[in-house]
């Protein structure tokens, strides 16, 4: 099984967000950055499907060169191969699924599965692996939290308000990742030092339209805070239980 | 010109949030003196439409098929793409969820067109780019964007977004849905009811939701307890999933769960916007806590200071004394 | 948790390990209304408490940090969380197995248990290390961890329960108040707390709230790695314990530590990384605290390498996964001692920064009996805050110095390795001259002074074997010949020392004589034109300083002391002049520059210079008198720390250099050397058995037991003359006594010299220890060139104290043959100082 598994690198967050004096982005002057949650455990999938079923995969972002230290983590989980479709800064969906689109029908499609995440931490567009699917001319099948392979199909679950949803579909395919899917392995040194010296594949895609377009961001109002404190430790049990019949809850 | 909807159902049941849209989207249409329209796709939801009437929906495509009795995305999208061929339309609008957000997407990708998602305010512009504002980070931060393309493709975030009825009377245009093969290629084959052990997380009135500060997988026999008395639901956060003390359907937040109960009941949760973003639909924060200036305070309706291990037994035997 | 008072006694800043055990420490010494705050929650406020590895090597060289971590130790025991588990230092180089026979040698003289063990018996203790990698290790049995937050809630809640403290998480100051040079209040973002002192415990924020007071604390914030991997099997099976020894792996600046099942790996391997105080996140801002930053993974990349050799079975496993990574922030000093004591330019506003887990505690009794008493019990000369000179005291030198230390924690650190940093900041007016001169510099307190002159080349030959050349690398670093036959040229003929560094400070007004007589040993009211040597004591007779004081006039003294020990002891003459301004205080050592002239020479060379007399009659031994120089009035002061004939010339800057170079052209005569202060802080005054303070002198030994109490005692009341009084009662326990060293030969052959430090052991190799538990080695040890010896100065208890006695000294793991030469101040060399008539 050949994969393609497609991250992007995201600040992690912290309890307070502050920005960019141009307010384009969240100051990340003292965060880290990792790829989305949904995206790690995409990786992690794509390295247990490897595990079990044999075959290469493959890690791509787009983004600027500090995104490699995203797709060295790829590696030190145990993708095969890298590659860096290197922009000078984030893209919207639209150019982003068309470079990697571009990207991948260069190498000749060679993939079975292309994993994604359902979507981003940061901008949540919800569309890029749909977009991808689409110029390629894949089935996709996004929110999936548990993905088995059979007779060179796929059945992939997904979560609803009212259960499970099961879809089979042939491959080569799309799949956009839920985080629950699996719960990712933490890299260990000998993989992290193989990482390291893993080559990387850059490609510098060309930009199409952009259809959406970031003018800046905003930290939304947040009501003053106006806790009221009920008490301090088991004392304030009796205030809970009066705020529970006042909602009606008891 | 018309503002077209997209009705969102789960097998016959319309997705609440549904109305919110619909009321922002009627907001837009009357704004631009334009009527509202709803495209409206299934086998058998001919009956559906006339509710539609009550929030101002003037005319319903409907698009019945019964190859649509199995949800599939990109059959839904075909649909939409239909819909939009039959007026001349100025903007798409969804829901801003899972589901029509996917929906959407197919609509953009096939249409080639850019997509804004969980916009919460728009503004068109004369010329040809709107001005949207959309949630990034789970809605912890704001993104104000420009949104070019003709029409504009758009989805709401609707939780917030209090239903106003406006009736009118509907007419219901039957159109036949032009599916391919390649639309209904992915599609649900067969479901699966959860493991019904108590009440949904998303409909419990109640959500006891536990973060580090619970300690361990042990630790949450208290939440448990708690949650059963209040006919409740327990909820963790990020944390907790990645220790593997909870199974991730229980996780509340960004990549978990969003939940908007009459009481959230926070333990041990530090309040990271991860989290928050899971549960700020809630009528009613409580958070239990050992430090007082932790984030979640500044979020909280109100707050117990202490250790939770000691607060909610202290809870537990106030209610059963009651 | 209650409201914040509006007035206290103390108000301690940060709740880490310093903070708790200053108020537990002031509790117990019956301090009232005290209040602890931090800007973070509790029991971790996300200071460098909350992120370390808690881990206390015992073994070290320096005395305050091995009195510190053997007192904290003491301290953690008593609380209850101090968990022993053995450490092992390992080496993968024959360099640091050199330094693990030094580090026995320290070990020994601090009352540490450690064992050589051989890569073999580290498996033993260590069975997942693969032993091929190093060579040996030293063992320390005694290292444990601890649980430095418990730690600090016991003590804390001991102040509460004893009614005399409320501790105040997440307030922030955002000011401090002064009033003439005094606390005078806190400004909290929860209000403002009128209080007597102040003191500011807050690791890597503390320079910014000294400066909200306008003073300095001069540390840097820098990051510290590290990365915890696992689960690992083995380490699971010992069920949360600590199983196995914490391993230092010296030679990649690393260490392991077992947490649960999990191994940590830290490193001070990496570039340094500052960060600004001002840099330093919020807890909110924080991804994890504010004192655990983003791992900078390409900063680790050796060390995964490094760490994954040394133990490959565990940290080789892949399922085995790197579970945490951090930056953790930590606070580094331009000299690597700790920041303590009251600020210089603040009165009650204390200082206790900088401190590391292993000294916490210590440092908190420490500083709560400094500020109850007026000095602690242990000796922190070093950690005194009011150490630095202006220039030191600034970020840049901070950032400088410590960007440069910080491969040096876990380094091998010669005893006299010099800084490159931030050099040359102090020049005296001779630079130029001596640069040409082929001066090597060395730093003292910002000054460049010449330790020898490479010029000086030529007088090797001149005196052969004399010279005492060392065969050995190490013993031979930082050091050179030149300095021997410096000496031994200005015994013969003439030297010239460059003395511009000294601190110089003037104390005038109508009540200087009685503020002199308080302050200093010696008597004070002596004739104007006397210069006098005095120990200045504690308020319990310790060694606060030593040092020269001249009357200038019925109502002026000029105090000389050394360049470093300047701003300590300004700060202490200043802290306590009369509050009538009777006596105010100049400093002079911007003003003057000196020049040392001796040798048997010196008074034809200095004669030739001047009419003034400059016969023994006319010109005695501890007098000055002002004379000129080609019409330049200079003063000139007959005295010497080297044991020659000569004078001490003070000239003002301006003429400084003209003077400078009439001495040397006029010298030329009578065969003049340039003389580095490699003899003049060495050489020449061990010969006479001249004490130095730090070295010899510090609190822990009296004037009696320094061979340095007088005769008579001046009737007149002086600080700490009770306790003089006291020690010259009771008699010595140990007195300090001068060895020669009597064979330098090694077991390989090589002859090996003595760098200072080294213990003394008993002809049965058993180190010898006073009845007060004091330990005794040299405090200083250099080469004796007129004796053709080694000099040791050491403290010996009386039973070993006497003249011819045998002993050993132990040196890089071998014991070499000393014996006792002098048991009071009485030289070794010219015993009855007929060279200096």
């Amino acid at each position: 099984m050949e994969i393609l598994v497609c991250i992007k690198r995201v600040p992690v967050t912290a309890a307070k967000v502050t920005l960019t004096a141009d307010e384009q982005a969240i100051d990340a002057k003292y965060l880290s950055f990792a790829p989305g949650p949904h995206e790690e455990c995409a990786v992690e999938e794509a390295v247990q499907i490897i595990e079990k079923h044999g075959g290469k995969s493959t890690a791509l972002t787009l983004g600027t060169e500090d995104a490699i230290e995203q797709l060295r983590y790829a590696a030190s989980i145990g993708i095969d191969d890298l590659i860096l479709l290197e922009t000078d800064s984030d893209w919207p969906p639209m150019p982003t699924a068309k470079a990697i689109a571009d990207a991948v029908q260069e190498q000749g499609q060679p993939f079975d599965l292309l994993l994604f995440g359902n979507e981003s931490a940061n901008t949540g567009g919800y569309q890029v692996g749909i977009r991808v699917a689409h110029a390629l001319g894949l089935p996709v099948v996004t929110g999936v939290k548990k993905l088995e392979f059979a007779d060179g199909k796929a059945t992939a679950h997904r979560q609803t308000a009212s259960g499970w949803e099961l879809y089979e579909v042939p491959l080569p395919a799309v799949f956009t990742i839920k985080e629950g899917i699996n719960v990712p392995r933490y890299p260990s040194i000998p993989r992290k030092l193989k990482a390291k010296r893993k080559p990387i594949q850059r490609i510098v895609p060309g930009k199409g339209d952009v259809g959406l377009e970031k003018v800046r961001l905003t930290v939304p109002d947040v009501e003053a805070s106006d806790v009221n404190i009920l008490g301090h430790g088991a004392d304030a049990a009796p205030k809970v239980v009066e705020l529970l019949k006042e909602l009606g809850l008891v | 010109m018309t503002i077209l909807t997209v009705i969102e159902h789960d097998q016959g049941v319309i997705e609440p949030l549904t109305f919110g849209m619909l009321t922002a989207a009627r907001e837009l249409a009357s704004d631009a003196d334009v009527p509202l329209h709803a495209v409206l796709i299934g086998a058998d939801v001919e009956e559906l439409a006339d509710g539609l009437g009550e929030y101002g929906v003037e005319a319903v495509y409907l698009m019945e098929d019964d190859a649509l009795e199995a949800f599939a995305p990109n059959a839904w999208a075909a649909c939409v793409l239909t819909a939009m061929d039959e007026d001349e339309v100025t903007a798409v609008v969804g829901l801003g969820s899972e589901m029509s957000n996917e929906i959407m997407a197919h609509v953009a990708a096939r249409a080639d067109l850019p997509l804004a998602t969980n916009c919460i305010a728009i503004q068109p512009e004369e010329d040809e780019a709107w001005a949207v504002t959309r949630l990034r980070w789970g809605g912890t931060l704001h993104e104000e964007a420009k949104l070019y393309g003709e029409p504009k493709l758009l989805t709401i975030f609707a939780l917030g977004i209090e239903p106003e009825e406006e009736s009118v009377d509907v007419e219901v245009i039957d159109v036949e849905p032009a599916l391919e093969e390649a639309d209904l290629m992915v599609r649900v084959v067969s479901r699966i009811k959860p493991e019904q052990t108590g009440i949904s997380l998303t409909d419990a009135p109640v959500v006891v939701s536990g973060g580090r500060g619970v300690g361990s997988s042990e630790g949450f026999a208290i939440l448990d307890e708690l949650a059963a008395l209040l006919n409740g639901a327990v909820g963790c956060s990020r944390v907790v999933t990645n220790n593997g003390w909870r199974p991730h359907s229980e996780q509340i937040g960004q990549t978990g769960v969003r939940v908007a109960p009459e009481l959230y009941i926070a333990c041990g949760i530090s309040g990271a916007t991860q989290h928050m973003s899971g549960c700020s639909g809630a009528k009613h924060l409580l958070s239990i806590n050992k430090d007082e200036q932790a984030a979640i305070f500044t979020k909280s309706d109100t707050a117990v200071v202490g250790d939770l291990h000691v607060v909610l037994p202290a809870i537990i035997a106030e209610m059963k004394k009651n | 948790m209650s409201d914040l008072p509006k007035k206290a006694k103390v108000v301690v800043i940060g709740a880490g390990i310093v903070g708790n055990s200053i108020v537990y420490h002031l509790a117990k010494l019956g301090w009232e209304d005290m209040v602890l705050i931090d800007k973070g929650p509790l029991p971790n406020p996300g200071g460098s408490t909350g992120h370390a590895s808690n881990f206390l090597f015992l073994a070290t060289h320096a005395k305050e940090f091995a009195e510190l971590t053997l007192d904290s130790v003491k301290l953690y025991k008593e609380l209850g969380v101090y968990t022993e588990c053995g450490g092992i230092e390992v080496a993968r180089t024959e360099a640091r197995m050199e330094e693990f026979r030094r580090l026995m040698g320290s070990a020994k003289k601090w009352g540490v248990e450690a064992y050589y063990v051989t890569p073999e018996e580290v498996k033993e203790l260590v069975p997942f290390i693969d032993e091929e990698t190093i060579l040996g290790g030293l063992y320390q049995p005694g290292v444990g961890v601890v649980d430095s937050l418990q730690a600090g809630t016991l003590m804390r809640e001991y102040g509460e329960e004893k009614g005399v403290l409320t501790s105040h998480p997440n307030v922030e100051v955002m000011d401090i108040e002064t009033e003439d040079g005094a606390i005078k209040a806190v400004i909290t973002d929860k209000g403002r707390i009128e209080t007597e002192y102040v003191v500011i415990a807050a690791g890597v924020w503390s320079p910014r709230l000294a400066k909200m007071a306008g003073a300095t604390i001069p540390l840097t914030p820098q990051v510290h790695q590290m990365i915890s991997v696992g689960p690992i099997d083995i380490l699971a099976e010992t069920d949360g314990e600590l199983g196995y020894p914490i391993v230092r792996d010296m030679d990649t600046f690393m260490y392991e530590r077992q947490s649960g099942s999990d191994m940590e790996v830290g490193s001070y391997a990496h570039r340094a990384i500052l960060v600004h105080p001002d840099d330093i996140p919020s807890n909110e801002e924080a991804e994890m605290s504010p004192t655990e930053l983003p791992f900078t993974e390409d900063d680790f990349e050796q060390q995964f390498e490094d760490s994954l050799e040394l133990m490959p079975d565990i940290l080789g496993d892949e399922t085995a996964g790197i579970r945490h990574a951090i930056n953790g922030l930590l606070s580094l000093t331009p000299d690597g001692y700790p920041l303590i004591g009251e600020t210089p330019e603040v009165k009650k506003l204390w200082s206790v920064a900088a401190i590391w887990i292993k000294e916490g505690p210590g440092t908190g009794r420490l500083v709560a009996e400094w500020m109850t008493h007026g000095e602690p019990e242990i000796d922190c000369h070093h950690s005194d805050i009011s150490r630095f000179s202006n220039y030191a005291r600034g970020e840049y030198h901070s950032n400088e110095r410590t960007a440069e230390a910080f491969i040096k924690t876990y380094g091998i650190v010669h005893p006299r390795e010099q800084w490159i940093s931030n050099r040359n900041v102090r020049v005296s007016p001779y630079y130029a001259m001596q640069q040409e001169l082929g001066a090597v510099f060395f730093e003292t307190a910002g000054w460049e002074r010449p330790q020898w002159y490479a010029s000086n080349e030529k007088l090797l030959a001149e005196f052969g074997d004399k010279v005492m050349d060392r065969p050995n690398e190490w013993d031979s670093r930082w050091w050179s010949p030149i300095i021997n036959a410096e000496h031994l040229a200005m015994r013969e003929r003439v030297g010239m020392v460059d003395l511009t560094a000294l601190s110089i400070f003037d104390i005038k007004g109508k009540g200087a004589a009685d503020y002199m007589q308080k302050m200093a040993m010696a008597q004070m009211k002596v004739k104007v034109g006397r210069g006098v040597y005095t120990p200045i004591l504690s308020y319990k007779g310790g060694f606060k300083s030593d040092l020269t004081i001249l009357r200038m006039g019925k109502d002026h003294y000029r105090v000389i002391t050394g360049g470093s020990d300047g701003p300590r002891d300004m700060k202490w003459f200043s802290d306590h002049l009369p509050s009538d301004d009777s006596v105010y205080m100049v400093d002079m050592t911007s003003g003057l520059s000196t020049i040392g002239v001796w040798g048997p020479k010196a008074r034809e060379l200095m004669q030739s210079l001047t009419k003034t007399d400059m016969s023994n009659e006319a010109f005695r031994y501890g007098w000055w008198q002002n004379l000129r120089i080609d019409g330049v009035e200079v003063l000139a002061f007959r005295i010497s720390y080297v044991g020659e004939l000569g004078w001490e010339i003070y000239v003002p800057m301006e003429y400084a250099l003209g003077i400078g170079k009439k001495i040397w052209e006029a010298g030329q005569a009578f065969g003049i050397v340039p003389v580095g202060i490699g003899v003049y802080g060495s050489t020449g005054r061990l010969e006479k058995g001249y004490r130095l303070m730090s070295a010899e002198l510090d609190a822990d030994y009296s004037p009696v037991e320094a061979g340095l109490s007088r005769p008579k005692v001046k009737r007149a009341d002086f600080i700490g003359k009770e306790g003089y009084m006291q020690a010259r009662k009771e008699g010595p326990t140990a007195v300090l006594c001068t060895l020669t060293v009597e064979d330098h030969t090694s077991k390989s052959g090589e002859k090996r010299y003595l760098q200072g430090g080294e213990p003394i052991l008993t002809l049965d190799g058993e180190i010898i220890v006073d009845a007060k538990g004091r330990r005794s080695y040299a405090t200083s040890a250099g080469d004796g060139p007129s004796l053709g010896k080694q000099i040791i100065l050491a403290y010996l208890p009386l039973a070993y104290a006497k003249i011819d006695e045998k002993l050993y000294v132990e040196y890089m793991g071998e014991s070499y043959p000393v014996t006792v030469r002098s048991i009071d101040s009485t030289p070794i060399f010219d015993p009855t100082n007929e060279r200096m008539k």
